[in-house]
């Protein structure tokens, strides 16, 4: 069994949501991710806030926030158990965020640190 | 003559606090020395009560023939009374001697100690529990061989494993360090919690020990709350569980022994005392940065005490069951869980996410299908229901699953 991350990605960070929306997003997360613990396959996960981050460049330069000059922003991450990486796929299938136009969820699988991978 | 019944509750009531005394006093490496000189001490009443008469104050009686007993063997054996003097040096610096104080606060102390001594992490759980029994509780052998559904013997044997395993592991009667308290408490509190489930979901046919086993985690746990240093959120919470879970008791079970299915119960059985306990306590363990598995445990039996089939009501189970899983995953709550999205969302959705499940070595998990089925697809429900019938493999599962069947035909 393998660990893979899947990493939230919208494309608009800036846009605000209305209480009412968040109430429904974060019930609709709490649902997704609950029926991925339900099959004992989530090991973690964590929202990113939007408000409040920098950026740090090259040469110590900070900026506020990568919104603006890059188009997509990360919301959020989960960690699933999969077999594989089609089966990791079907989890990210349900995810909230792709209700969002042009939102996607990246897959990626975690270096295990075991020489081989 | 009131004896016969006298002694068994004498028994079971103070033996355990004698011999967390002794044990305290003699080192838990001796603990069979102390069970037998509390063995003893009720030997001896039963040798003399019954011709010289009950004392005015019998547990005082014990206690003072307990300590005379214990008293005598040091000075049989000088060379043990001052090993253990050697001993109790090296283990604390507040006990100067074997000091043998039967007093309330010294019992209470000694029994806090001796159950984080117990729950030993090279102990198995089973172990632990069996301890837990024999030497916090006063539980005879076949009492929780009873509990158990095994035979004396493994008991006996599974309990002189544990006590040299405290020896090897040369297991100190003292509270752990502030530092170690938190990951020590943890293991207590999960042996507390499975003791009370063994007697909430023993088969034992016997429902006296049943519903006392799970009066024995109650107090104990009750014991971690009047100490400062254990009383913390965490531990009302699992207060607060057991208290909604015991509010039960009258409703559960028919007169046979047979289990009562919760929305066929009758709630006007239910203990309001002790659901009214149950939301104070879960009140109480509200404060505090940790939110642990028995906070949401104790939250979902608590909106269980409300009969009525409101949204909300699922609503809220369901989100306290989705995160119930991010912390401790068991295949009970998943099952669980996705009962409680049937009622939210509708027996589709969850029979799509029940299928994802798989735990198709569980029969509950087919008694969940049959029922998402139920009212879909019969047959398929019957199916579902005759699988589960094969897996259960206690009479009570059986009997419930047939039950089932008989309706859907």
């Amino acid at each position: 069994m393998d660990e893979f991350m899947l990493i939230f990605r919208h494309e608009d960070g800036n846009k605000v949501a209305s209480p009412e929306q968040i109430q429904v997003w974060m019930k609709q997360t709490m649902d997704w991710i609950g029926g991925i613990a339900a099959q004992n396959k989530f090991s973690g996960g964590n929202g990113l806030a939007f408000e409040g981050s920098k950026v740090v460049k090259h040469n110590s330069v900070v900026t506020n926030g990568p919104f603006g000059e890059i188009k997509e922003t990360i919301g959020g991450y989960v960690i699933v158990k999969a077999g594989s990486v089609e089966e990791a796929v079907e989890f990210a299938k349900g995810c909230p965020v792709l209700q969002g136009d042009g939102n996607s969820v990246e897959v990626r699988k975690l270096v295990k640190g075991d020489g081989v991978h | 003559m009131e004896q016969p019944a006298l002694i068994p509750h004498l028994f079971r009531t103070e033996f355990s606090k004698i011999t967390a005394v002794l044990c305290r006093a003699f080192g838990i490496a001796h603990m069979e020395l102390a069970e037998d000189i509390a063995g003893e001490t009720f030997l001896t009443a039963l040798e003399t009560w019954p011709y010289k008469g009950v004392p005015d104050n019998p547990t005082a009686w014990l206690y003072v023939v307990a300590k005379n007993k214990a008293k005598n063997y040091l000075q049989r054996n000088q060379h043990f009374a001052e090993k253990i003097a050697r001993q109790l040096k090296e283990a604390s610096r507040e006990n100067e001697m074997a000091d043998i104080n039967l007093s309330d606060e010294n019992i209470a102390d000694s029994q806090l100690q001796m159950l984080f001594a117990i729950c030993h992490p090279a102990i198995p759980k089973e172990a632990q529990i069996g301890l837990a029994l024999r030497i916090l509780c006063g539980f005879g052998i076949t009492e929780i061989a009873d509990a158990f559904l095994t035979s004396k013997d493994v008991i006996n044997k599974r309990l002189l494993r544990a006590k040299e395993k405290l020896r090897e592991e040369k297991a100190v009667m003292a509270f752990p360090g502030p530092a170690a308290i938190n990951g020590r408490l943890d293991t207590v509190l999960t042996t507390l919690y499975l003791l009370f489930n063994e007697g909430y979901y023993s088969e034992s046919q016997d429902a006296v020990i049943r519903e006392d086993l799970c009066l024995e985690a109650m107090r104990l746990t009750y014991l971690l709350i009047e100490n400062e240093l254990t009383n913390q959120p965490m531990v009302k919470a699992l207060f607060a569980l057991m208290c909604f879970h015991a509010s039960r008791f009258e409703a559960r079970k028919t007169a046979n022994g047979e289990i009562i299915l919760y929305q066929d119960q009758d709630e006007t059985l239910w203990n309001d005392e002790l659901i009214a306990r149950g939301a104070r306590f879960l009140h109480e363990a509200s404060q505090g940065e940790r939110l642990s598995r028995y906070h949401l445990e104790a939250t979902i039996a608590y909106w269980n005490t409300q009969k009525e089939d409101t949204a909300e009501k699922w609503d809220h189970i369901l989100q306290l069951y989705n995160r119930l899983l991010q912390l401790a995953y068991s295949p009970v709550a998943a099952l669980n869980r996705t009962y409680a999205l049937s009622k939210v969302k509708g027996k589709e959705v969850a029979i799509a996410e029940a299928e994802k499940l798989q735990l198709t070595r569980n029969h509950y998990y087919f008694v969940l299908l049959g029922e998402l089925y139920t009212g879909i697809d019969n047959n398929k429900a019957v199916q579902y229901l005759e699988q589960a019938l094969g897996l259960a493999v206690t009479l009570t599962d059986k009997r419930t699953i047939e039950q089932k069947i008989a309706g859907l035909r």
